[in-house]
């Protein structure tokens, strides 16, 4: 029960700030934050549990049992660990981004969204059913194009929010495709089931196919090569968002897919090959851009993606040491990260620029960010008695009996993240010479210091003693890999190889600190990637076919329309009658009724009327009789209620027409006689066609027909004498609530076109 | 179009069309009718209303505001389908109430579909009055 309380904590969340009145006050504040830190205890409480009993909690409730829909719930080790980060470092965030927007208009906004965020991020790794996951999946990607495109004023905010939008989205398709396969594959949507059983699913024919689409999913969503162009920017959205989705959440949900999927789909070659191709080949562009960029937050959206890379690599590695050195590395960048983006903000607003060239000597002047930003630095250089420093060795005693390749990867992506966590957190603080600040520097409220400085000490406070976060870290770990041990973290393990490898690393990275000095003041930084321009072709290559159909199709004139329903309705009937073959026989036609050969002789003679008047009210007008006389077709063979229908709408029709016509232009023949030629020649068509479809029909038996049983069902299940109504109001009710809302939409779009324009023309 | 003869007649007329049609709607359920018809039937009351006496006297009255005859018809028709699923059955699956007799009217018998077709019967007048009244304004 704990865990939908958890989810309903966030839904409150996003509800309370569009109902606050006083946005600014302390118990208005405290109001918006606290869903989220509820849910956060909550989450304690129940993880609590889950950790001394070693059972994972789970929750069911049926939605739709006829297709094995459930609401499933559960929280296993990964689902604690990911959830107590999303809470956590959401409810700094919700603060954070509380002194961040400082009042202003949208600042609500902001924090609604946020917490949409936060509980579809949570949704995703708390559902135990693969479908729910994928509705949260897609929800995330929603409400991350509105915190992206947050600043919607600016167009490059919009692109950028489309872009995460697109990919993600696509992503999400392929991995709803996936899912499904995967379900195919083992016959249970129970990702418990998944995670408990033994699925022997790597030699099935669909396999491949299941694979490729997860792995879309999960590439897109944490941005790995060749999808990587959409995160850095991702940084037109405000830092708060930047800090949360960069961190803990949005792109952690791929690497989280990957963890839980690692028990069915890992273990074969093409897993962990595309999966540590993908992620070496990510770190290494990452790396190479983000030397170039001298604005902290694309410096710190670069080592994001370095930092999925290596996640992706470490889950592709595959050996029991991977995951753990991949859990140790996921929770430690979630903590140092969201510090470094906060403390970027903090700066951003502090001195009016983020350009790393401009900036220096802000440890006087922010004496509180300082320290914050420094701690994460350095546990992102993964310094001794840092938590960044257990990741790294880690990652590396995983790898330490492969190949050389492997450690090579990783020695030269840790030596460079080096670099950047310099340039991030420690040279805008301590560099001596200072450029020209748009801003005076001033340190930041409470607000927006408390939440880095805290998650950095916790970063340096679990690296001292990791045994604090040991048994979360283990039940994960033994959770994804099915004969694992439980697993003690400890800080130190002796002199062996990922001992050294890391001295190395040092050396290696100081060295490269000294080489690599980032780009001078007044040269410009190329931001863009060439995926990012590949993107941008073929979205306005998307566009271009979008308008030229548009175009083709969308001609605006009555007469290509009609054109095209009647011949494409004609050729469907050709071709179901040449199939049935055979010419209609003629036997069943009875004899001929004068009543309604005279009705028929009134139309034909009407119609031609119509076509030859000169005037339009008579062209109406005999319009008119034609459907009287069908209505008294329908009367004849006693359909009454279709027949008071057409009365009423062909009454209805030349009344309203009676109203307008004075009002039209001239009436003029605006075809020519070729066109003209052409459409008396398909009316035949038509007409023929017709016709034969009406005699073929006769003698035609396809099947019992629907009518005599609706008739039969009608009085005992429906309580209607008139089967015509009982099928209207309720065997097809949805089909007839369908209609009635196509037209109150219709009716809308008359009264848009005829009355707004006209009446903003004058 | 100011006729006397017109709009004395109207004034009859109208109120009996208007009965009609919640009579043709009510019935429909047994006999040619329902909310399709009934609805037609009541625009073409208020239009022949509209031709005696002008659209201003209709565009003052609040019951004839189109949107919210479409608004609220749609809304009653979508409480008609939700019901049942407050009652536990299938969606859209009609619930009735227990059957009783009224004098005149005879046996009466309400329930789900009969809420859904006056939600029919006032989405469709109120697309037939935003049409004519849009196509009216146009004259101004």
């Amino acid at each position: 029960m704990m865990l939908p309380i958890i989810l309903s904590f966030l839904v409150l969340g996003s509800i309370i700030p569009v109902f606050l009145k006083d946005k600014s006050s302390f118990v208005g504040r405290g109001l918006v934050m606290l869903p989220a830190f509820a849910s956060f205890v909550c989450l304690c409480v129940a993880g609590v549990e889950v950790v001394s009993s070693g059972q994972s909690m789970t929750w069911t409730r049926e939605w739709v049992p006829s297709f094995g829909l459930s609401i499933g719930l559960h929280l296993n080790g990964l689902a604690l660990l990911m959830g107590l980060l999303i809470t956590g470092i959401g409810t700094l965030i919700v603060t954070y981004a509380l002194g961040y927007m400082g009042g202003k208009s949208g600042t609500m906004r902001l924090c609604s969204l946020l917490y949409l965020f936060m509980f579809a991020m949570t949704g995703i790794v708390l559902s135990n059913h693969l479908i729910i996951l994928f509705i949260f999946w897609e929800l995330t990607s929603v409400s991350s194009y509105l915190l992206i495109g947050f600043d919607h004023e600016k167009a490059s905010a919009r692109r950028s929010a489309l872009q995460a939008l697109v990919v993600t989205g696509l992503g999400g398709l392929a991995l709803l495709a996936g899912l499904i396969l995967l379900n195919q594959m083992t016959g249970t949507w129970m990702l418990s089931d998944l995670l408990a059983g033994d699925y022997q699913v790597a030699g099935h024919p669909l396999y491949t196919g299941c694979l490729i689409l997860v792995l879309l999913g999960a590439f897109t969503k944490s941005a790995q090569f060749p999808f990587h162009f959409w995160l850095p920017n991702a940084m037109a959205a405000p830092t708060p968002v930047s800090a949360y989705l960069h961190s803990a959440t949005m792109v952690k949900a791929g690497v989280f897919l990957l963890l839980v999927m690692q028990p069915v789909l890992g273990g074969t070659s093409e897993w962990s090959h595309s999966l540590m191709l993908a992620g070496g080949v990510t770190m290494a562009i990452a790396l190479v851009y983000g030397l170039r960029q001298a604005d902290l937050k694309k410096i710190l959206a670069a080592t994001t993606l370095a930092v999925l890379g290596i996640l992706t690599f470490l889950i592709g590695v595959d050996t029991k040491y991977s995951i753990l050195a991949a859990l140790v590395f996921l929770l430690g960048h979630a903590l140092y990260k969201a510090t470094l983006f906060m403390t970027a903000g903090a700066v951003d607003h502090s001195t009016g620029t983020r350009d790393i060239r401009l900036l220096g000597q802000l440890k006087k002047t922010m004496p509180l960010t300082t320290p914050a930003a420094l701690l994460a630095a350095f546990s992102m250089m993964g310094l001794p008695l840092f938590f960044g420093f257990l990741g790294k060795e880690y990652a590396y005693k995983s790898v330490a009996g492969g190949s050389w390749l492997t450690i090579a990867v990783l020695l030269v992506g840790n030596a460079t993240m080096m670099v950047l966590a310099a340039r991030a957190g420690v040279i805008p603080y301590f560099r001596k010479s200072v450029g020209d600040l748009p801003k005076k520097p001033h340190e930041m409220g409470l607000l927006m210091t408390a939440g880095p400085l805290l998650l950095a000490t916790i970063g340096l406070v679990i690296g001292c003693f990791p045994g604090l976060v040991s048994p979360l870290i283990s039940l994960a770990y033994t959770g994804i890999v099915a004969d694992a041990e439980p697993y003690t973290l400890s800080l130190w393990h002796g002199v062996n190889l990922p001992l050294i490898l890391s001295l190395v690393t040092f050396t290696l990275g100081f060295t490269l600190m000294k080489v690599l000095r980032p780009a001078v003041v007044g040269k410009k930084v190329n931001e863009s990637t060439f995926a990012d321009t590949v993107y941008e072709h073929v979205f306005k290559f998307v566009l271009m076919v979008a308008r030229w159909s548009t175009k083709s199709l969308q001609t605006g004139r009555l007469r290509s329309y009609v054109i095209i329903i009647l011949v494409s309705s004609c050729t469907l009937i050709l071709w179901k009658l040449v199939r049935f073959g055979g010419w209609p026989s003629l036997e069943k036609i009875g004899p001929v009724n004068p009543f309604i050969a005279l009705l028929l002789v009134a139309m034909t003679m009407a119609t031609l009327f119509a076509v030859f008047s000169k005037s339009r009210l008579t062209a109406v007008v005999s319009l008119g009789v034609v459907g009287y006389g069908i209505s008294m077709i329908y009367a004849k063979y006693s359909a009454p209620d279709l027949a008071i229908t057409q009365v009423l709408v062909e009454t209805l029709t030349v009344v309203l027409f009676a109203w307008v016509v004075r009002r039209l232009p001239r009436y003029r023949k605006l075809s020519t006689g070729f066109e003209r030629f052409m459409d008396t020649g398909l009316a035949l068509i038509m007409g023929g066609v017709m016709t034969i479809l009406m005699l073929k029909s006769q003698g035609l038996f396809l099947g019992p027909r629907i009518s005599d049983k609706l008739a039969q069902m009608s009085y005992p299940e429906g309580y209607g004498a008139n089967v015509v109504n009982v099928i209207l109001v309720d065997f097809r009710a949805m089909d007839t609530f369908g209609e009635v809302c196509v037209l109150a939409i219709a009716a809308l779009g008359v009264w848009a076109l005829v009355d707004k324009v006209t009446t903003k023309g004058k | 179009m100011e006729s006397l003869i017109l709009r004395t007649a109207t004034r009859f007329l109208y109120p009996l069309l208007i009965l009609l049609s919640l009579v043709v709607l009510y019935r429909g359920h047994n006999l040619p009718g329902g909310g399709f018809i009934g609805g037609l039937i009541a625009a073409s009351a208020v239009m022949l209303r509209a031709l005696a006496v002008g659209w201003d006297e209709i565009k003052a009255s609040k019951i004839l505001n189109p949107i919210a005859l479409m608004q609220y018809g749609l809304i009653i028709a979508s409480f008609s389908c939700l019901l049942s699923l407050v009652v536990g059955n299938v969606f859209l699956e009609a619930v009735w109430l227990p059957t009783w007799y009224l004098p005149l009217l005879g046996k009466v018998k309400l329930g789900t579909p009969i809420v859904f077709d006056i939600g029919v019967y006032m989405v469709v007048l109120g697309f037939a009055l935003l049409c004519a009244k849009s196509l009216d304004s146009n004259n101004k």
